[in-house]
């Protein structure tokens, strides 16, 4: 009995420790799954964000490079009457040059493919030079005009030459032209500035992402300008001053409800209280910019309020006995101390609105908008629509300018997230 | 406290700033406001952009709406708040000129631009298709004349096109094309589907609206595959399924002909001669409308209309034609462009 006892303990004890090393195995496979399946979620996210930039980069890289032509041109005193030079004709004068160098062109079709070489910002640029200064009248001077978008793509590589001529964008005598040209050594691929100074243009050669740049800015800085007091005020108030009853609860539960809205709601809330009711302009960046701060206000507000919630109640206790005023220990103590979190969720909102264009659609500002807006009610359009508007154009060299627009919006998105990041690193504090 | 007063006062003396612009901004519009058909709105900005740069005036502000919204915007009222032009892709609907008058707009000015067409197309490297409207019509609706004969409705029973005619390629259906709320669908229905329709007397003689349930369904079971607004992206994609098909405009089979060609239909090809010579049967009109009241009051509306009716813009040579716009006959566009000077104004909808 005893022995059997003894045996039977053992054995008990024994199988204890048995079924933890049996199951030790299983349980290290069952864990080093899990890992694998964590960190194959951690790579395939990688390698879609991989896959994303490569295409983008791969698509928009060429766009950052803009065909040139250098023309020879003569700054005839015939065409370029001194009175009225604003309005002489320029692109009479891109044509004459573009004859004089090749004399053996020919025929009304023949000198109008070969006008067509250049783009019509050929004749702007020469009126801007011959404005700024008068004295080039009567000189030739050789200048550098932008190429046309399908000599560009040509250029590029983005043409096949061997389809039939009819199936071309560019004839075999436009190619002929242009091989010349690239023999003289008056081709060349420069740095696209245009790109960068430009507004909006139907010609790709000539589209810039200016316009649409001071129009994100002046839409943010009035979401800016409005949704950050307006959210660091009311999360104050709910954290620190309000009481807790049924209808603080209602409006913490709305605010909650807001930030899940789709944010095509905010537009068409904008179009009916800011445009019909109040009259607002459309397509203006103040009316943009309050669609946005709705849209934001909510973000803000939760951020800031988890913000206040991070400050250990003893840093308000200790304010508090030392004498400090209920206002003056939220404003110069725990504001302060928040304030890097507030931060963090306002540039995160901000960053946001910056790719949001639903909203935009109900107030207008998806448009055709060449002039650089110049203030908060000139007509405007923002980085994300100009994408989308470039990505609807059937030009060929419109597709590279979306991308490249794509990863100018990218860089100021992580420039802001990388800010956010930042903040947070030097001002947090660990309690 | 004192920081987010100064905001707080700073951001409601902003607003305040800002809205008293705004009211000046409303009472003197500097540039002219354009609205309307995502269709028309490529050529539109080309004459805009042009205006803008040889002229002192602002370059118009130009919205893609779609046809329907350009009208509903258009209509609302006459005063510097309401857009002065609507583009669109289609003629104005008796109900939508009514609503203009019940606001008070009541001086119309319609301008005919000239033409679009709507091609189907495939990849080059693929053959190209000779079909007729009818073939695409049995292809495409959602319910066809039953095969076996007789005066009834079946279900789209073909899977390839040879089901469909047996001198077409042995190849599933499957095409690429605009979703319900675009107005080249509009236009492709009306011009295909219907024409086609009523080449069969006993569907002729429905009555409306179940000649309109029948000509107007597409087929919904992966045939045909609604690939959103974007051309371009329906352009890429047959590019890379040489047996897929698209519908859209003339401009992008245009931009991409070494990619892409248009099939042969009725046994025409879209050419840009074949569109501007009314051969080619998938052609529509492109318009735009002046709110007459308006003229002498935004500044620079006589010149932007000046630029669009002039000959170096939408004539045969002009640049529109670059972009892809099939120009009116000679005789057409001078009667438009002397409308224009005359700015006669649209009285009723049945004048023509």
């Amino acid at each position: 009995m005893n022995k059997d006892d003894s045996k039977a303990n053992k054995k008990v004890e024994k199988r204890t420790i048995d079924i933890v090393h049996q199951g030790l195995a299983k349980r290290y496979r069952a864990e080093g799954r899990f890992k694998f399946y964590g960190l194959a979620a951690i790579v395939m996210s990688l390698l879609c964000l991989a896959i994303l930039f490569i295409s983008i980069v791969g698509n928009g890289y060429k766009a950052f490079r803009q065909t040139y032509v250098e023309l020879e041109v003569f700054f005839d005193p015939a065409i370029l009457d001194h009175e009225n030079l604003s309005a002489a004709n320029y692109s009479g004068l891109v044509k004459s040059t573009l004859r004089k160098m090749f004399p053996e062109v020919k025929g009304r079709s023949e000198k109008r493919e070969l006008y067509k070489l250049v783009s019509p910002g050929a004749a702007f640029q020469l009126r801007k030079m011959v404005l700024k200064d008068p004295e080039i009248i009567g000189r030739s001077i050789s200048v550098w005009v932008p190429a046309d978008d399908d000599v560009d793509m040509l250029i590029k590589g983005y043409f096949s030459t061997d389809a039939a001529e009819n199936a071309r964008r560019l004839s075999d005598k436009q190619l002929a032209w242009i091989e010349q040209l690239r023999e003289q050594g008056k081709v060349k691929k420069k740095f696209n500035t245009t790109f960068f100074t430009a507004g909006d243009s139907r010609e790709p050669e000539l589209a810039g992402i200016w316009g649409a740049a001071v129009g994100s800015f002046f839409a943010l800085l009035v979401t800016l300008l409005l949704s950050f007091p307006i959210g660091v005020a009311a999360a104050v108030y709910l954290e620190e001053f309000a009481p807790k009853n049924r209808w603080t609860d209602l409006i913490e539960v709305n605010i909650n409800n807001l930030a899940a809205v789709p944010s095509i709601v905010f537009g068409l809330l904008g179009l009916a209280v800011f445009l019909n009711f109040f009259g607002f302009p459309r397509s203006a960046p103040l009316v943009g910019g309050m669609v946005l701060s709705l849209m934001t206000l909510p973000i803000i507000i939760i951020a800031s309020r988890a913000a206040l919630q991070s400050v250990p109640p003893s840093i308000r206790e200790g304010a508090l006995g030392v004498g400090a005023s209920k206002m003056q220990m939220v404003v110069h103590h725990v504001l302060p101390l928040a304030l890097p979190g507030m931060l963090t969720g306002t540039i995160i909102g901000m960053a946001r609105a910056l790719g949001e264009t639903a909203p935009l659609l109900m107030i207008g500002m998806v448009a055709f908008i060449v002039d650089i807006p110049r203030g908060f009610t000139d007509p405007a359009t923002v980085l994300p629509v100009q994408i989308y508007l470039w990505a609807d154009s059937p030009e060929r060299a419109f597709v590279e300018r979306t991308s490249a627009a794509i990863m100018v919006l990218l860089a100021f998105l992580m420039l802001m997230n990388a800010a956010a990041i930042v903040l947070r690193k030097k001002f947090e504090k660990r309690w | 406290m004192v920081r987010k007063t100064v905001l707080l006062v700073a951001a409601l003396v902003f607003v305040f700033v800002a809205s008293t612009g705004v009211v000046n901004a409303q009472s003197a519009r500097d540039y002219i406001n354009i609205v309307g058909s995502s269709t028309v709105y490529p050529f539109a900005t080309v004459v805009a952009e042009q205006f803008g740069k040889t002229t002192r005036f602002k370059t118009p502000k130009i919205e893609s709406t779609g046809s329907g919204g350009g009208f509903k915007l258009f209509c609302a009222g006459v005063g510097v708040e309401y857009p002065d032009i609507t583009n669109a892709s289609r003629r104005i609907k008796e109900s939508e000129f009514e609503k203009c008058r019940q606001n008070g707009v009541n001086e119309i000015v319609e301008v005919k631009i000239g033409y679009d067409g709507i091609v189907l197309a495939n990849s080059k490297k693929a053959k190209p298709m000779k079909i007729s409207r009818k073939d695409i019509f049995l292809a495409l609706a959602k319910n066809v004349p039953d095969p076996k004969g007789g005066e009834r409705l079946v279900g789209n029973p073909y899977r390839t096109w040879k089901d469909v005619n047996r001198s077409l390629p042995n190849i599933k259906i499957e095409v690429l094309g605009p979703p319900p709320t675009s107005g080249t669908r509009d236009a492709f229905v009306e011009l295909v589907m219907e024409e086609a329709a009523k080449s069969y007397p006993w569907i002729k003689t429905m009555d409306k609206k179940a000649f309109k349930e029948v000509a107007h369904t597409i087929r919904e079971d992966g045939a045909y595959i609604e690939a959103g607004e974007n051309d371009n992206l329906i352009v890429q994609k047959l590019d890379a399924n040489p047996k897929a098909f698209g519908i859209f405009g003339f401009s992008f089979l245009d931009q991409n002909g070494d990619r892409i060609q248009g099939s042969f239909v009725d046994g025409v090809q879209p050419t840009f001669e074949a569109i501007a010579s009314g051969e080619y049967p998938v052609s529509r009109p492109l318009f735009f409308y002046v709110k007459k009241a308006h003229i002498g009051v935004i500044p620079g509306m006589e010149g932007y209309l000046n630029e669009f009716t002039s000959e170096k813009t939408w004539g045969p040579e002009g640049y529109l034609a670059d972009k892809g716009l099939i120009p009116m006959p000679d005789a057409e566009r001078m009667k438009y462009r002397a409308d224009v000077s005359k700015l006669r104004v649209l009285t009723a909808l049945n004048n023509q």
